[in-house]
C-alpha cells in the first residue's frame, strides 16, 4: 500500500514522499479506501459467485438454474441481497440474545480480516506485512470463536451438533494446512504473501523461458513434495471452509442447516456472505502459495512495478488463476457425496498430517541436497517435473473423458450455457 | 503520544476482559471476555514491538487455546444454572486476603524496580530474529518442548481413555 | 518511535476491521427497519423440525471432540516453532534439518501413540 501511495506522489504530484507534510493523510486516506474497497469486494464476488455457482450446478445436473433476474439470471443475487435486508431478524425466546446477535459479526469480520494480506497483484495488497501468512492463519480464529457462539446461543439442537461438529472440522484441518503452507514457506524463506510469490519469479536476470510466472518457476511443479502438498492444502481448505464433500456441519439431510438454523434475514446471510467469500480466500492462498500468484511469464518480477500496464496484467493473471481455482472447487461440490465424520477424522490425522510432517521435512532434506546446484540445473529439474506431473493427470483426465462420451454416445455440448 | 492513547486503550480492555472471566456468571460469558482480553494482550505485544509474538497471542491462545475452553465449556454443559454455590466466608476471607497480599507485593516491587529504556536491535521482535535466538542458541529448550507436547499428548488420551 | 513507526504497518487491519464491522452493523440495522416485527409466542420458539422442543438443547457431548481440540493444540503449537525454522532454513542448514527432524519425529511417536490407542477412531 505505502509503496504505491508513494509511486503516486511522486509522479502525480512530483513531490517527494518523505518530505511532503501530506504524506501521512494521503496513507491514511488509501488505507480507508482500501478497507472500502475490500469490503465492498468482499460482498459483491460472495453475491456473484452465489449466482455463479448455482448456475453451474444447473450445468452439471441437467437443469436450468435461476434464469428470471437480469440477463441468464445475473441480477438474482441483488434479489436476494434485498430480500434477506427485508425479512425479519427472528431471535428465538430462549437463546442468549446478546451472543446470539454477536456471533455472525465474529464470522464476518474474521473472514473479512484476511484480505488485508491477500495480495491481488504485485503492489496491489493492502499491507504486505513479513508476517502476512503468520496473521491470516490467526485471524481465522475468529470464525471459529463465531461459528461456537452462534451455535451455542440458539439453544437449538440443530445449532449445537453443526456447530460443534464444525469447530472440531475446522481446528483439525488447521494442521495439515499449515504444515502444508510451510513448503512453499521453505522454499521461499518468507511469510510475507508478495515475498513468497516473487520467490516464484525465476532466477535472477534469466532468459524469456526462465523469468517471470512460467509454470516450471511455480512452487507447485518444484518438487514432489511441494507437488502433494498443493492438493493436501486445497483439500484442508476445502474441509476448513466447510465446503462439500467435507461439509457435515450444515449437512442438510440430517441437521436442517447446522449451526445457522436459527437464524433469518440478514445475520443468516453472514454466514453464506462468509463462506462464498472464503471460497476465494482458499482460491487465492492456493494461488500464491503454490501456482505463482501475480508472475506474469516472461517478464522478470522487478520490471513489472515500472508500468501501470504490466500492474495490471499482474492483477488479471492472479484473478484468472484464482477463479480458475474456485471453479475448481465448486465443480468439486457438485461431484462428490458427503463423507462421513469417522472418515473425515481418519483423512485428517490419518493420512494428512502424517503426509505432510514427511513432506516438510524431506523438502529442507531436498533443498539442501539441491543446493550446491546452480539455478540453471534447478530449472532443468523443475522443467522435468512439471512435464511429467502435468502430461500424466491430463492424459488420464483425457483419455477417461473420451471413453465416458464414447460409452454413452454423447457428445460435448458447450451450447446453453 | 500514540504509542500513550492506544497502551491505555489496551490495557483497559485486557483488566476489563480478565475481571469479565472472573465476574461472569455464565462460562461462555466469561470464555469471550478472555478474547476481548487476549486481542488486547496482541496489542500491547505489538507496542513493544514484538510482532512474532502478537500474532502468536492470537493464533496459539485466540484459535487454539480458547476453541478448547468453548469445547469444554459446551462439552460439559456448565450453563449459568450449574454455576457453583457461593464458597463459605473463611474461603472468600482467605481469598480476597491472599488477593490484597499479592496486589501488595506487585505494587512495591514495580515501584522500586528500575526500567531503564531499552534500545532493541532494529530487527527486534521479527520472525528471523525470533528464530536464531530459538534454534541456535537455545537448541535444546527447543528440544524439550517436543517432550513436553509429547507428555501433553499422552495426557490427553490417559485422561480420555475408555471413554473416546 | 520506533513502536509507532511499526505500527503503521498494522493500521490497515484496525481500519479493515472498523470498515467491516461497520458494514455488518449497518446493514443488519437496515434489515431491523425495513425487516416486520411478527407478533411473539410460537413464533419464538427454536426449530426442531416441527415437534416440540424437549429440554434446553445445551446436552453433553461426546468426549472425543475434547480430544480433537486437544490433539489441535499440542500440533498447532508444533506449527508455531516450524514456521521461524522455515523462514530462517536456509541459514540454519544441517543442524536445522537435524534439531527440527528430533522435534518432528518426538511428535509423530505421540501421533503414533494416539493412533494404537485408538483415539482416532470416530465409532466405537
Amino acid at each position: 500500500m505505502q509503496p504505491l501511495a508513494d509511486q503516486l506522489i511522486r509522479s502525480w504530484i512530483h513531490a517527494d514522499p518523505g518530505a511532503w507534510p501530506y504524506t501521512q493523510a494521503v496513507y491514511l486516506l488509501f488505507m480507508l479506501i482500501a478497507g472500502a474497497l475490500l469490503t465492498t469486494f468482499t460482498a459483491v464476488f460472495s453475491g456473484i459467485v452465489s449466482w455463479y455457482e448455482r448456475r453451474l450446478a444447473g450445468r452439471m445436473q441437467s437443469r436450468i438454474g435461476p434464469n428470471r433476474v437480469g440477463p441468464a439470471g445475473f441480477l438474482v443475487w441483488v434479489a436476494d441481497a434485498l430480500k434477506l435486508i427485508s425479512k425479519e431478524d427472528t431471535i428465538p425466546g430462549d437463546s442468549d440474545h446478546a451472543l446470539f446477535r454477536a456471533g455472525p459479526y465474529f464470522v464476518v469480520t474474521g473472514l473479512v480480516l484476511t484480505f488485508v494480506a491477500l495480495p491481488f497483484g504485485d503492489r496491489l495488497i493492502a499491507a504486505d506485512m513479513n508476517l502476512g501468512l503468520f496473521y491470516i492463519l490467526s485471524v481465522t480464529a475468529l470464525v471459529v470463536v463465531g461459528l461456537i457462539m452462534s451455535a451455542w446461543s440458539s439453544n437449538s439442537k440443530w445449532s449445537l451438533v453443526g456447530g460443534i461438529r464444525s469447530a472440531a472440522q475446522v481446528v483439525s484441518y488447521e494442521i495439515p494446512a499449515g504444515l502444508a503452507i510451510m513448503v512453499p514457506v521453505l522454499l521461499a524463506g518468507s511469510l510475507s504473501t508478495q515475498g513468497i510469490i516473487r520467490a516464484q519469479g525465476g532466477p535472477a536476470g534469466g532468459s524469456f523461458f526462465l523469468a517471470g510466472g512460467w509454470p516450471w518457476n511455480w512452487f507447485v511443479f518444484d518438487d514432489p513434495m511441494a507437488f502433494v502438498s498443493f492438493f493436501v492444502f486445497l483439500t484442508a481448505a476445502l474441509a476448513e471452509g466447510n465446503r462439500t464433500p467435507f461439509d457435515l456441519p450444515e449437512a442438510e439431510s440430517e441437521l436442517v442447516s447446522g449451526y445457522n438454523t436459527e437464524y433469518s434475514g440478514m445475520r443468516f446471510s453472514f454466514f453464506f456472505l462468509t463462506e462464498w467469500a472464503n471460497l476465494w480466500v482458499m482460491s487465492a492462498l492456493a494461488t500464491l502459495l503454490f501456482l505463482g500468484g501475480w508472475q506474469i511469464p516472461g517478464v522478470a518480477p522487478e520490471v513489472i512495478g515500472h508500468s501501470a500496464a504490466l500492474v495490471f496484467v499482474s492483477f488479471l493473471v492472479f484473478v484468472v488463476k484464482t477463479v480458475a481455482l474456485v471453479n475448481v472447487v465448486i465443480w468439486l461440490r457438485w461431484t462428490l457425496p458427503r463423507i462421513r465424520v469417522d472418515q473425515m477424522m481418519v483423512l485428517c490425522w490419518k493420512y494428512l498430517v502424517p503426509i505432510e510432517m514427511a513432506a516438510v521435512l524431506l523438502t529442507a532434506l531436498w533443498m539442501l541436497g539441491f543446493a550446491h546446484l546452480v539455478p540453471a540445473a534447478q530449472s532443468a529439474i523443475h522443467g522435468v517435473f512439471f512435464l511429467a506431473a502435468g502430461a500424466v493427470p491430463l492424459v488420464l483426465f483425457l483419455r477417461q473423458t473420451f471413453a465416458n462420451l464414447r460409452l454413452t454416445s454423447d457428445r460435448v455440448d458447450l451450447t446453453n450455457w | 503520544m500514540t504509542e500513550a492513547v492506544l497502551f491505555w486503550l489496551f490495557a483497559v480492555v485486557a483488566v476489563a476482559g480478565g475481571l469479565g472471566v472472573v465476574l461472569a456468571r455464565d462460562p461462555l460469558h466469561g470464555a469471550l471476555s478472555l478474547l476481548a482480553a487476549f486481542f488486547a494482550l496482541a496489542g500491547l505485544f505489538l507496542l513493544l514491538a514484538a510482532q512474532l509474538l502478537a500474532v502468536l497471542q492470537v493464533l496459539v491462545y485466540a484459535g487454539a487455546i480458547l476453541v478448547l475452553f468453548l469445547l469444554v465449556i459446551l462439552l460439559l454443559d456448565l450453563g449459568p444454572a450449574r454455576a457453583a454455590a457461593s464458597p463459605p466466608g473463611v474461603v472468600k476471607l482467605a481469598g480476597a486476603l491472599g488477593a490484597l497480599g499479592l496486589a501488595g507485593l506487585l505494587c512495591t516491587l514495580f515501584l522500586s524496580a528500575s526500567f531503564p529504556p531499552a534500545v532493541p536491535p532494529s530487527d527486534f521482535g521479527a520472525v528471523a530474529a525470533v528464530g536464531r535466538v530459538l534454534f541456535i542458541d537455545y537448541t535444546l529448550p527447543f528440544e524439550a518442548i517436543s517432550l513436553l507436547l509429547l507428555a501433553a499428548i499422552l495426557g490427553a488420551v490417559v485422561v480420555a481413555k475408555g471413554k473416546v | 518511535m520506533l513502536a509507532v513507526s511499526q505500527l503503521g504497518s498494522w493500521l490497515p487491519i484496525a481500519l479493515l476491521f472498523l470498515v467491516a464491522a461497520g458494514l455488518a452493523l449497518a446493514l443488519a440495522s437496515v434489515s431491523a427497519l425495513v425487516g416486520p416485527r411478527r407478533a411473539r409466542g410460537v413464533h419464538d420458539e427454536s426449530f426442531e423440525c416441527g415437534s416440540e422442543a424437549i429440554g434446553s438443547a445445551r446436552e453433553r457431548f461426546g468426549v472425543k471432540f475434547y480430544v480433537v481440540a486437544l490433539l489441535f493444540i499440542v500440533f498447532d503449537v508444533e506449527g508455531v516453532f516450524l514456521y521461524p525454522w522455515a523462514v530462517l532454513f536456509r541459514e540454519l542448514a544441517w543442524p536445522g534439518l537435524a534439531a527440527m527432524g528430533f522435534f518432528v519425529a518426538t511428535l509423530a511417536i505421540g501421533l503414533v501413540y494416539v493412533w494404537k490407542k485408538g483415539a482416532l477412531d470416530w465409532e466405537h
